[in-house]
């Protein structure tokens, strides 16, 4: 596997030499490769957001180099183009909208990469169906009589539309329902079984990344605490507790039964698994 | 007592659909009739577009209803004389705090309220030191808002409405930015304003974990009320929760469950420890 992303000794500054200098990122190394699904996980504060506006060239190592798609970004002319390689959703993606419609708003970023308006309205539609939307019925639409949860899916789809090979997402569950929360699962999950498109993505909530993820980047004010497969953390109880990792409640009780003594299977991966774990305990007590 | 409550009084809300010329309304809510005591602990939920937000809106007048009334102790929202006081009365956080964050010093932020009240400044700076306290933010009273992270600045704009000393204190989405330990700790710092202060909460969210603590769950769906009731029953009703795409907390989805399969689960259950107590003592009988 070829690697995607790769950081040597990134050290970031904010605002150096004033008095609101404060060091976000200190001293982080990690290799992702293509392909793969990165969660990013950590405290409110810890330098997660820092850290992936990296992984686009909008921010450049105050030291130590970082490498996307194979060339360094400290190149400024390769950074300028990496946006069509490395899309990022921001946090609250729906706010950064301005088009007067949905169709004109997802075709921004294509109609940058000089393509036939064929090609481009294909990229669009496509997008647009990947975020659950249906392009003849929602394309005329204008994004801001839309609620907020559409208009992440719509901001979402701009991104997408790029066909880059890297998206980073900065908590793109936050405020969601559940219907846009598994519509944004969904979404990864197709990602992931496509094999060579990369997805790193924000969470502050273990709980919602843990079953996707390949690999997970624990961040704790600024530093790289953890890097490395989910089944590798889950396993480090005292890491959890300290960076106020949560896993899901069953899979919680599983481990602090587990943890008694008593006989459960730790390696469930859903809430039917633990239920049924439980009824068999349950059922040999009474016995 | 009309005095100590939001009155919600067959409340309708239409809003005209953007951009189109013509007769195209939208209907956020479809007649509400809600009240809402004070010191009462209210979970609001709904999917996004199910009228949440443009209920919480209604309840401090920040906008009005199309046809029917909101009272909040006893004051008319539609009546320009109360809206002041009824802003003090009844303290919002947005979804997103920047949305209502204006000063470039956290400090003056929260000073902002206060000083409009014409409260004198060893007045101000107290309420100021409590309502850092209370958000957790007193290392940081000197910062400038915008380079704080989303979760702090989420506990600065719930800082900013705390000083007031509201009796109501609507929070619209509140924990969707913060992290694991900042949503424990803000559920924590709302269960003592509520219990201790009185100061009642009326609780935006579509994650139903954030209310397993709330006295009652008001459930909206296309801008009517779909299901009202204490947590535990609304959350045991997993099929009429699912239809409005909305799911019960984990830790209620297993009780449910194990509940199917015979194992009774004592209804007093709120967290993972109690309920792994329960199982302990199921499974030594």
């Amino acid at each position: 596997m070829s690697s995607i992303i790769e950081i040597k000794d990134l050290n970031f500054t904010y605002q150096p030499g004033s008095p609101y200098q404060r060091q976000a990122l200190k001293n982080i190394n990690f290799i992702l490769n293509q392909g793969e699904f990165l969660g990013i996980v950590g405290s409110n504060g810890s330098g997660k957001s820092t850290l992936v506006q990296h992984l686009n060239g909008l921010l450049s190592p105050t030291s130590g180099e970082v490498i996307v798609c194979g060339v360094d970004t400290a190149n400024n002319e390769f950074r300028n183009q990496l946006w069509k390689q490395a899309g990022l959703v921001f946090q609250y993606p729906e706010q950064q909208l301005f088009e007067a419609t949905i169709y004109e708003e997802v075709a921004y970023g294509p109609k940058n990469l000089g393509l036939s308006e064929l090609d481009m309205r294909n990229r669009v539609y496509d997008a647009l169906e990947k975020v659950g939307l249906i392009p003849r019925e929602t394309q005329h639409l204008a994004p801001i009589t839309l609620s907020g949860g559409m208009r992440r899916r719509v901001a979402i789809a701009g991104i997408l539309a790029l066909q880059p090979k890297l998206i980073i997402m900065d908590e793109p569950m936050a405020g969601l329902d559940s219907i846009g929360r598994n519509l944004m699962l969904d979404l990864m999950k197709d990602r992931k079984q496509k094999g060579n498109e990369t997805t790193v993505m924000i969470s502050h909530s273990l709980k919602d990344i843990w079953a996707l993820a390949d690999k997970i980047a624990v961040l704790d004010k600024g530093s790289l605490v953890f890097y490395g497969e989910v089944e590798k953390l889950l396993g480090k109880t005292e890491l959890l507790t300290k960076c106020h990792l949560e896993l899901p409640d069953y899979l919680q009780v599983v481990y602090s039964l587990a943890a008694r003594g008593l006989k459960v299977n730790t390696t469930i991966r859903s809430i039917e698994e633990a239920s049924s774990e439980i009824i068999k305990l349950l059922q040999e007590a009474e016995l | 007592m009309t005095d100590h409550c939001i009155e919600l009084v067959n409340v309708t809300k239409t809003y005209r659909n953007g951009s189109d010329a013509g007769n195209n309304e939208k209907i956020a809510l479809n007649d509400i009739t809600l009240t809402i005591h004070e010191g009462e602990y209210i979970g609001l939920i709904g999917m996004n577009g199910s009228g949440k937000s443009t209920l919480a809106r209604l309840l401090n007048g920040l906008i009005k209803p199309t046809t029917g009334k909101v009272n909040v102790n006893g004051m008319d929202t539609r009546s320009p004389k109360h809206l002041m006081e009824i802003r003090r009365i009844v303290g919002m956080v947005f979804q997103n705090p920047d949305n209502q964050i204006v000063c470039p010093v956290v400090e003056e932020e929260i000073a902002f309220g206060p000083e409009n009240l014409g409260l004198a400044s060893d007045e101000i700076k107290r309420r100021i030191d409590w309502a850092l306290q209370i958000v957790g933010l007193e290392e940081l009273r000197d910062h400038a808002p915008h380079l704080l992270s989303g979760g702090q600045k989420q506990k600065l704009a719930i800082a900013s409405v705390l000083v007031m000393l509201p009796n109501y204190l609507i929070m619209d989405e509140p924990s969707s930015m913060l992290d694991p330990l900042g949503r424990q700790e803000l559920l924590e710092h709302l269960r003592i304003l509520n219990n201790q202060k009185g100061i009642a909460i009326i609780f935006i969210s579509h994650n139903l974990e954030d209310l397993i603590q709330a006295d009652r769950l008001v459930v909206l769906d296309k801008g009517s009320i779909y299901l009202q009731g204490i947590p535990r029953e609304v959350f045991a009703d997993e099929a009429k929760l699912a239809a409005i795409g909305l799911e019960p907390p984990g830790l209620y989805r297993l009780i449910n469950k194990l509940g199917k399969d015979g194992y009774d689960i004592d209804d007093h259950i709120k967290t993972v420890p109690e309920l792994v107590e329960a199982i302990c003592h199921l499974s030594l009988r």
